[in-house]
């Protein structure tokens, strides 16, 4: 019992530990909300894409800023809105099928990025921050961004909780209760971008999106309630980050990469919990019919 | 659940026109609708009258949806206009459109409570939950449609009819006085088309206009006030005998539909549809 105890202390004698913990917490509840919506909605290929065309900001903070943490932040949190509204109405108006203007904005995008980073000569390392995360620089400016901008997206998802609903499980009702279904839409696709910039740090542009749809879905399989499943994606992220960040520090493995596998863990043992559940339901013959209609 | 009070109810834009007193509840003028270069509805002009059932029957692509969207004020037709109680139908919140069953997503995670309540949300307006007089409207719906004891379950669970009385109960909370239901009867058994023909029954008593999109003419002949029959153009509006005459059949759907003549009867033998493919 000591032992184990002095397993989970230990790390906290480092202030970088207590920071990254804090900020894995806190991203994980972000995402796992903003999630909900990615993954009920079926935007996963545009959440990744998203991630991914924000490297030009971040590559612009970067190099304006010297090293600096804060331009970073802001550069990112700018090209995430203009991306989110760029894709957003690109899906809307053109030529070609949606994820295949969505594939094209986020290669040339994070091309760009990639491109503008290259040209200072430590380019690898830096690059690999932005690409994989580095949750255990977090700074407690960091911290006190994650947590303001972080708090008002929950509060946003909250506000707006029976909009985004309707939105999301019926357009058409929308559209005919006038709700002005194109801000709504819009200012969802802000809070996924706002959402992704306050996690650039813990998991990195290239897994962002297991951050976004890997809880989420893990808790979709355990639930059939929005309210229930928002707040188990949002305990199994946190989980996740704060585990995985454990198991970065005790196995020497890079921390995004270990918090991202942790979460699919969590899915996989939530896809196990519900296939025992159809089973076991199953097996019993008074079950009354229409119960198992649907299996996901 | 009051998680914010707002003193002041925000309202949605374009919301709650005023209805003109004597304006009949519907009325299209010329109304045309044109996708790219292909036209979806050309000059429609028709009438309803308050609290009327109205079947509207045509082949597969036929603009039926199409019509719909444009009186939800979801669609702007390219010309010609429609208007509901003297207005555009934009304005308008007292407009049910019910959806295609196979358009919803059903794995979605609410229960047929939720559903109900979303009715509410255009009279709720922003930052106001739900209050007690909100919830009252939503329980009586689900007894009018008898969905009381299904309340709590997942959409998942319930079968093709209650899903149907389902969107029925959203549309009686969003207190809709003009439904469009898009094939509603699409797949059902004869049991659950007869509640559903029930539940219209007692929407008929409300004073609560109806227009179905149907399939199934015998259905659209007996159970409806008036039949419309489409096909891009109006090609009749009216009672059925005077609409489903053979010549206007043919022209609504060409070779598509079985006619078999008995005297100087004749019988209509349904149209090759249809996606769902429960006939």
């Amino acid at each position: 019992m000591n032992a184990l105890l002095n397993l989970i202390l230990t790390p906290l004698n480092y202030p970088f530990m207590v920071r990254g913990l804090l900020a894995a917490l806190m991203v994980g509840v972000v995402c796992a909300t903003v999630g909900t919506y990615v993954v009920l909605r079926g935007m996963a290929f545009f959440g990744d894409a998203l991630a991914h065309a924000i490297l030009p900001g971040v590559a612009v903070g970067y190099l304006v800023g010297g090293g600096a943490r804060e331009p970073l932040f802001w550069w990112g949190l700018a090209a995430a809105v203009v991306s989110s509204i760029g894709i957003g109405t690109i899906t809307k108006g053109a030529q070609v099928r949606e994820d295949t203007a969505i594939g094209i904005v986020f290669a040339s995008m994070f091309a760009l990025g990639i491109a503008m980073i290259s040209t200072v000569r430590s380019y690898t390392v830096d690059l690999t921050h932005f690409l994989f995360g580095d949750v255990l620089g977090v700074s407690s400016a960091d911290l006190w961004l994650i947590l303001i901008f972080g708090g008002l997206i929950v509060l946003s998802v909250l506000v707006f909780y029976k909009e985004f609903l309707v939105l999301s499980f019926d357009p058409l009702l929308a559209a005919t209760l006038r709700l002005p279904a194109r801000w709504l839409e819009y200012f969802l696709l802000v809070l996924i971008a706002v959402a992704i910039v306050v996690s650039l740090q813990t998991v990195g542009v290239a897994l962002m999106v297991a951050m976004l749809v890997t809880p989420a879905a893990a808790a979709f399989l355990l639930t059939r309630r929005l309210p229930v499943m928002m707040i188990l994606a949002a305990a199994i992220a946190s989980a996740s980050g704060v585990i995985g960040l454990y198991i970065s520090y005790y196995l020497g493995v890079a921390s995004g990469a270990a918090i991202v596998l942790t979460s699919t863990v969590f899915f996989s043992l939530a896809w196990l919990a519900r296939t025992l559940k159809s089973a076991m339901l199953r097996g019993q013959v008074s079950e009354p019919k229409g119960v198992l209609q649907s299996d996901v | 659940m009051a998680f914010i009070k707002e003193k002041r109810k925000l309202v949605y834009p374009r919301q709650h026109a005023a209805h003109q007193a004597g304006a009949p509840i519907l009325e299209s003028k010329n109304l045309t609708v044109r996708y790219d270069s292909r036209l979806a509805l050309e000059d429609l002009s028709f009438r309803l009258h308050p609290g009327e059932r109205v079947a509207v029957v045509g082949p597969n692509g036929a603009g039926k949806s199409t019509l719909f969207k444009v009186i939800a004020g979801i669609l702007q037709p390219t010309s010609g206009q429609v208007d509901v109680f003297g207005g555009g139908p934009g304005g308008h919140i007292c407009i049910a459109f019910v959806p295609q069953r196979s358009q919803v997503d059903w794995t979605f995670p609410v229960s047929v409570v939720d559903v109900v309540m979303m009715g509410r949300i255009g009279k709720l307006g922003l930052f106001n939950w739900p209050k007690k007089r909100d919830w009252d409207f939503v329980h009586q719906a689900l007894a009018d449609v008898g969905l009381s004891a299904m309340a709590d379950r997942q959409i998942s669970e319930l079968s093709g009819g209650q899903q149907q009385r389902m969107f029925i109960a959203r549309a009686l909370a969003q207190e809709a006085e003009l439904m469009l239901m898009d094939e509603p009867l699409n797949g059902l058994d004869i049991n659950s088309q007869e509640q559903i023909f029930d539940i219209l029954g007692e929407l008929r008593r409300r004073g609560v206009t109806v227009m179905v999109a149907t399939h199934d003419l015998d259905q659209a002949a007996e159970r409806f006030d008036r039949v419309l029959l489409l096909n891009h153009r109006l090609i009749g509006f009216g009672s059925a005998q005077d609409v489903f005459t053979t010549e206007r059949l043919l022209e609504a759907y060409g070779g598509h539909l079985r006619l078999v003549q008995t005297g100087s009867e004749f019988l209509a033998l349904g149209d090759t549809c249809c996606e769902d493919g429960e006939e």
